[in-house]
């Protein structure tokens, strides 16, 4: 009796140990196979390669076609970051400490990006930009993916809001200290790795954005995303696995930066108590 | 004296307010105006009325792209389900350098482009792709199954996708589940088959229900994997938003589709919500 309960559970836990490795495998190697390819030295698509090569890097930095996307993609990265980055912050400063009837309202509402499907947001994004003439436009770009990435910058700051204690801001305001000293001073400082990562993010996501930059991108202005796209949908060369891999080292790179960040974020309030 | 200190103190609460206003003001032009004007038009063009939804309805080729993407986004739900318990179960069990290492393995599709894994499931699913070639190396079947342009890849590239938002509410809820209740069973006499449906699974159940809904709802407006790995007959709602709104300017028949996949997000949401068991209660 003993023997065979034990024995359907190894059975069981074996079996759920295979599952696991299998699931592992599937979820690792599309990243392997583009790593991969992006080496290859054959002059088309192949795997496994022939031999390794750096072709599909060099073609990445002398093609027209990519360096031009580079470009815009730059261009609409930086100042989406720092628009979505001003106006989140300052709505988690608006709603973390203040209360007012419609606040849940407000917050869902500005979470509601999130949460409503992309494809309808560009289809809508690009009916009225068609009205206002800001499809393939750079202000039209940042518009449009700031819109989506100040949920995340909202998130990030008001998790670290609320680790920052509100008597210090009260103190230094009975102190006499002005609004904005307090803001300069005090919180500014202590919510600065939630900002940032809220910055981060932002790009990470805007740089990433495919759907609605397919909808409101034009020809003469296509970020990275959109060119991959139809690098896909056209005649398949490996030169999408070099640039997956430079973008898939600098997201673990963003990744290493946010949980740097983190650690500084969890010492300084330590430091302000003692 | 007491007046003004409680004023003082009161000050933040006050004056703060106003700094939502950038956000609001952006996102009721750049995203509440242009969702609610789509919607609308689906009442309005080409002329007010039910026109268009009569149509959803009852042409086919609308009527099965609903049905479509109910039953891909179902699936490839299931099919997450299925593979992401165990897989979560695995993570919440392994200790240390082993538990890094299994979430990292699942949050490394979540740092991967959508273009680049697709990009790696047409090199991998393809005729004379790997998968195939080693199919036929074994001698499971004397020719190569097609894997992609249809229903295989679709589901295949879209569960790789979504598995990650099945298995971190999962894991969430697993990781705080004590041994003790299951030991407890097991000295009470419960086989392991008793002992996880009556325990384990009822006190993982909230992770189930976020995981289910979260992947559920993001499948049902999915655009870029259908679009590459999909065939004619794998045709979604959002293909369809897509077509109607750039090649034929339907943007009556664009914006009934919208609320057609608004509704279904809503009701999903609500159900879960319904159940107690909602997002928050993590």
């Amino acid at each position: 009796m003993m023997a065979r309960g034990f024995g359907t559970e190894t059975l069981w836990s074996s079996l759920r140990i295979a599952i696991t490795a299998l699931i592992v495998v599937f979820l690792v190697a599309p990243m392997l196979i583009v790593l991969i390819i992006s080496f290859s030295s054959a002059p088309f698509l192949m795997f496994p390669p022939p031999g390794f090569s750096l072709q599909w890097y060099r073609k990445l930095f002398s093609d027209p076609a990519w360096i031009d996307s580079l470009v815009t993609s730059i261009e609409i990265v930086v100042p989406t970051g720092l628009l979505a980055m001003t106006v989140g912050t300052a709505a988690a400063l608006g709603l973390a400490r203040s209360d007012f009837p419609a606040k849940r309202l407000v917050v869902g509402f500005l979470m509601a990006p999130l949460v409503v499907p992309v494809i309808i947001i560009a289809a809508a994004i690009f009916g009225v930009f068609r009205v206002w003439n800001l499809n393939g436009t750079l202000p039209g770009f940042i518009l449009a993916h700031t819109v989506l990435t100040v949920p995340y910058v909202l998130s990030t700051v008001l998790t670290s809001l609320q680790m920052v204690d509100e008597q210090y801001e009260k103190a230094a305001l009975t102190l006499g200290a002005s609004p904005w000293l307090v803001f300069c001073r005090i919180v500014f400082p202590l919510i600065l790795p939630g900002v940032l990562s809220g910055l981060l993010f932002a790009m990470v996501i805007s740089f990433d954005e495919l759907v609605v930059s397919l909808f409101i991108g034009s020809p003469t202005f296509r970020p990275v995303a959109v060119q991959m796209w139809s690098d896909v949908l056209g005649d398949i060369d490996p030169t999408i696995a070099a640039i997956g891999t430079l973008l898939f080292l600098f997201s673990l790179l963003v990744l290493l930066l946010e949980a740097l960040m983190r650690r500084v974020g969890i010492e300084s309030p330590l430091l302000g108590q003692s | 004296m007491a007046a003004f200190l409680k004023s003082a103190i009161m000050r933040p609460q006050v004056q703060r307010a106003w700094l939502v206003l950038p956000a609001l003001l952006l996102l009721l032009v750049v995203f509440a105006y242009p969702v609610g004007s789509l919607l609308l038009r689906s009442f309005s063009e080409p002329r007010w009325g039910f026109q268009n939804f009569v149509a959803l309805f009852t042409q086919t080729v609308y009527a099965r792209a609903l049905v479509n993407t109910v039953i891909i986004s179902g699936s490839v739900t299931l099919i997450c389900l299925l593979g992401g318990y165990p897989l979560a179960y695995s993570i919440a069990q392994a200790k240390g350098q082993m538990r890094r290492l299994l979430i990292f393995a699942v949050l490394i599709p979540f740092w991967t482009s959508i273009l680049v894994r697709t990009f790696a499931w047409l090199v991998l699913l393809q005729n004379r792709g790997v998968i195939n070639r080693t199919i036929l190396w074994l001698g499971l079947s004397d020719q190569p199954i097609t894997m992609v342009h249809n229903r295989i890849g679709v589901l295949v590239g879209m569960v790789h996708i979504l598995l990650p938002f099945m298995v971190l509410p999962l894991y969430s809820v697993m990781v705080r589940i004590s041994g003790t209740y299951t030991e407890a069973a097991a000295s009470l006499g419960a086989t392991p088959v008793r002992n996880f449906l009556r325990v384990y699974l009822p006190m993982s159940w909230p992770g189930v229900t976020n995981g289910t809904v979260l992947v559920f709802v993001i499948g049902l407006g999915y655009f870029i994997t259908p679009a590459l790995l999909g065939g004619a007959g794998d045709t979604m709602i959002a293909q369809l938003i897509e077509t109607e709104v750039s090649d034929f300017g339907q943007w009556g028949i664009a914006g009934a589709l919208s609320l057609v996949l608004l509704v279904g997000v809503g009701v999903t949401f609500a159900l879960l919500f319904q159940t107690g068991l909602g997002i928050r209660a993590r």
